[in-house]
């Protein structure tokens, strides 16, 4: 069938028929099929993720990117774990000769949960401009992740540790330490491939088959399958240019639900009864692999400062979080998988006034991460070497 | 307008433009343009009232036809033009609906439940009997006029925020809704800005005597066409209806349009759709903005949020418009361009020549016109310059509190009132001076390219007074801009 000319208009145009239509669908099909093919064969992400207008275009983010509040915020989470560290101030280039590296993983509190980026533990760190005798200056990245999971931390770890640090702190709590936490956060979730890495090289006492771990189907890696990534890719590049215009990365709100004071008399913890914790109940597997993976790098483990309630209920429990048997439990398996491993590791769990906790018993006020940033930093300087 | 309403609404207009029969696609364009004034219609917290301000678009509609249309033709006439019908199909389909209301779950045309039957045939025959009325009375002269300051009381009441909250509170009074929630954004009409534009054209040419005859289902059909109910362009009633006429006249050719046609609004739509969810989206994450404007610490980076939010606009305001005219393409009806590269533009009147043409080209019409027609006819002869001041100034103001009645929306308007006239004063002035430099290329060059930078920067300094919602904000801006 040939395109009939139809005069319009003065002019003379061939007239739509079928045939045009279906090839117009088929190749517009076809082409469609092809590109979707080949991304889900060739599962460029990674590559995708490490292409940033970050710390080229715009300045490195100070902590890795993390919001719930986007449009407010002006940053996102996401879960591919190359654009979350290509936009970190860490990739910003190599490491320059006089700096000491040390790396801060860990949970919300680490990262700096209603904190303003140059309020946080790094930020505390950093400007105390700490020299080490050798010359070296004492240079602290931000790489904690508002999570509550150890292999999450653990996950970050291998990531963090190509970039050469000479020390890692890595402040804990025992709200990341139960199994049935540790594959929970999303960002694990929507990283299987590395996850059941670390699971079979370190031997760890989780699942590589677990539920939680999606196996992403063929059509979840086509174009349309992972749609909302690659627009979440595009998003955060957008946000760098408002990064680098306002310096925010947290949405804070002026007023907030303040920690819990009065508590239930609820003596569980997640699924585990008293009267005592032992070290299988909890993931110190991950803990020691977080060590080795570090290899001749020092770690310094904190157990970082909790909320102390003194309200309803307080003598049973320490906060919203903690029964106290479970708690002091603990702190003592922390110390004595410490002595017996050759960990570094220091408690500082009640080194923060009470006034200082906002919205969570883990996370702190600047004022409280002030307080905490000293004591971590006599710390680091004492594993470091000698102040000059 | 997202993907899904793009989509569904150019599948339609391709059913009604290429698939239906031509004699058909009146009636389709009709039923479509119902449809999707119920379906677009924005969620609303007072009770039924996203089910009520579409039935009051086509009631206001109906009612403008029958001041301005309705008393030149006899009860014979009506029927044989088939307007007797269109009523019955309207109120056909408002009732269908309406009972959707029984659907329970299924139901998924308004945002929420419309109200009972009882109610909405109250309302048809209130809706009707009005129509025969205003058919009926004399006076029409006078009867427009009236129509006129109702529609443009209803626009200041939707366009004020005070006078929305308090229209809000009684509405929520009457529906049983407590008022002390009575909020403007309660108050959110599909189109009623577009729409009211149209209808305020047709009564003021009714009152001219420059309009055209049309039936019933032309007319709704032209003052709600689903392509462009949510963001224009304002069409005139006498071009729409002759390109109406002419998609559903049958002709030899058939129904088919030709291939230029799908490929035109192919492009447009892909091209308009590209413009406002990859372009204006994306520049909405880093465009000028309420929470920002506080917030940005330098003055290059309040430079790059102003650029973003000038563009911002630009993509989002001509992408709506590009995917209007595709859409209309695909019905056979060629509605207006309503851009024409306006950043590009040498000078501000040039760009008020190709930046939201078909409002600009109303209020010429309208207002600037008549406006500056009474001034020089007054017996004490008033110097031209004041007479274009007073021209420019007001018919600015009036196109800023167009989009909402805010001292912001006044500052943007008088800013360009007062750019334009500066604009004719300095174009005034320069033109005999320019006349000798026409010999030097490259001088003519230096100030074309000196005139293109200067107005895109003035309108984008004006964007200060149009993204934010208050004066001493907008100075900081300004403060900001200037590296004060």
């Amino acid at each position: 069938m040939n395109p009939q000319i139809t005069p319009r208009n003065g002019t003379n145009v061939p007239s739509i028929d079928l045939r045009f239509f279906r090839n117009v669908i088929l190749k517009a099909l076809a082409l469609f099929l092809v590109v979707n093919l080949l991304f889900a064969l060739g599962d460029p992400s990674p590559l995708l993720g490490r292409i940033s207008a970050y710390n080229h275009l715009f300045p490195g983010r100070r902590r890795l990117p993390y919001s719930d509040n986007p449009q407010q915020a002006y940053n996102l989470s996401l879960y591919n774990l190359d654009a979350m560290f290509a936009s970190h101030e860490l990739v910003s280039g190599p490491k320059p000769a006089g700096e000491y590296r040390v790396f801060l993983i860990g949970d919300s509190s680490t990262w700096g949960f209603l904190l303003p980026s140059d309020q946080t533990l790094a930020a505390y760190l950093n400007s105390a401009g700490y020299t080490l005798a050798d010359g070296r200056k004492m240079r602290v990245y931000n790489l904690g992740y508002p999570e509550m999971s150890l292999t999450k931390d653990l996950l970050i770890l291998s990531r963090a540790m190509r970039y050469d640090p000479d020390l890692i702190v890595w402040p804990v709590t025992l709200e990341s330490f139960p199994y049935d936490k540790q594959l929970f956060p999303p960002i694990l979730q929507h990283n299987p491939g590395p996850v059941r890495d670390l699971i079979t090289r370190y031997q760890l006492h989780l699942n590589p088959d677990d539920p939680y771990l999606i196996r992403p189907s063929f059509w979840d890696r086509t174009i349309l399958g992972e749609r909302r990534d690659l627009a979440d890719l595009v998003r955060l590049q957008l946000y760098g240019g408002m990064w680098a215009a306002t310096g925010i990365d947290q949405y804070i709100p002026e007023t907030y639900t303040p920690r819990q004071e009065d508590l239930s008399a609820d003596l569980t913890f997640h699924n585990l009864q008293p009267p005592h914790l032992s070290s299988s109940d909890v993931a110190f597997d991950v803990l020691k692999a977080g060590v080795k993976m570090a290899g001749d790098t020092p770690v310094l483990i904190i157990n970082e400062p909790i909320f102390i309630s003194h309200g309803k209920n307080s003598d049973i429990r320490y906060n919203f979080y903690y029964p106290r048997w479970a708690y002091d439990d603990f702190r003592r398996l922390l110390a004595e998988e410490s002595s017996t491993n050759g960990w570094n590791s220091l408690d500082l769990w009640d080194a923060v006034d009470n006034t200082e906790f906002t919205n969570s018993a883990v996370h702190l006020t600047p004022k409280g991460t002030a307080q905490f940033a000293h004591q971590v930093g006599q710390a680091v300087l004492q594993l470091a070497g000698t102040v000059k | 307008m997202t993907l899904v309403y793009i989509l569904v609404l150019t599948v339609f207009a391709l059913l009604a433009g290429w698939a239906a029969p031509r004699p058909w696609r009146g009636w389709l364009l009709l039923v479509g343009s119902i449809i999707t004034i119920y379906w677009l219609q924005p969620l609303t917290p007072i009770r039924n009232l996203d089910f009520w301000l579409p039935t009051l678009s086509i009631a206001l509609t109906a009612f403008v036809w029958a001041v301005t249309q309705a008393g030149k033709l006899t009860t014979q006439q009506l029927v044989k033009q088939g307007s007797f019908l269109t009523a019955l199909v309207i109120s056909a389909m408002i009732l269908g609906i309406a009972l959707t209301r029984y659907l329970g779950p299924l139901c998924c045309l308004t945002p929420t439940r419309p109200p009972e039957l009882l109610k909405v045939l109250i309302a048809l025959v209130i809706l009707w009997l009005g129509v025969v009325v205003l058919n009926r009375l004399t006076g029409r002269r006078i009867l427009a006029s009236v129509a006129v300051l109702l529609i443009i009381g209803l626009f200041i009441i939707f366009k004020s925020d005070q006078l929305s909250q308090l229209a809000s509170k009684g509405l929520r009074s009457i529906s049983g809704q407590p008022a002390s929630l009575a909020s403007a954004l309660d108050l959110q009409w599909l189109g009623f800005s577009y729409l009211a534009f149209r209808l305020l054209h047709v009564l003021r040419d009714y009152q001219t005597g420059k309009t055209m005859p049309s039936t019933l289902g032309e007319f709704v059909t032209y003052a709600i066409f689903f392509p462009s109910i949510t963001a224009g362009p304002i069409d005139r009633s006498q071009h729409f209806i002759g390109e109406l006429r002419k998609t559903t006249t049958p002709t030899e050719t058939g129904s088919r349009f030709n291939q230029a046609d799908l490929v035109q609004g192919s492009q447009r739509i892909l091209w308009g759709a590209f413009k406002k969810i990859v372009l204006a989206d994306g520049l909405a994450l880093v465009a000028l903005g309420q929470t920002n404007a506080s917030q940005v610490k330098s003055t290059l980076w309040m430079w790059v949020l102003l650029y973003a939010y000038a563009l911002r606009i630009y993509f989002d305001f001509s992408g709506y418009t590009d995917i209007a005219i595709g859409i209309g393409i695909f019905t056979g009806i060629k509605l207006p361009e309503n851009f024409d590269r306006p950043y590009l533009k040498q000078n501000l009147t040039q760009f008020w020549n190709s930046w939201n043409m078909t409002l600009a080209l109303w209020f010429r019409a309208y207002f600037f016109n008549p406006l500056t027609r009474a001034l020089r006819s007054r017996p004490q002869k008033l110097p031209a310059w004041f007479i274009i001041l007073v021209g420019q100034l007001s018919t600015m103001l009036l196109i800023g509190l167009w989009h909402g009645i805010t001292w912001n929306f006044a500052a943007w308007g008088a800013w360009h009132g007062l750019g334009l006239f500066i604009h004719n004063r300095w174009s005034e002035w320069i033109r005999p001076r320019l006349a000798p430099m026409e010999t030097r290329p490259r001088l003519s060059q230096a100030l074309r390219a000196g005139g293109w930078l200067v107005t895109f920067n003035y309108v984008a300094l004006g964007w200060v007074w149009f993204a934010l919602p208050n004066i001493s904000l907008a100075l900081g801006v300004y403060r900001k801009l200037l590296g004060i």
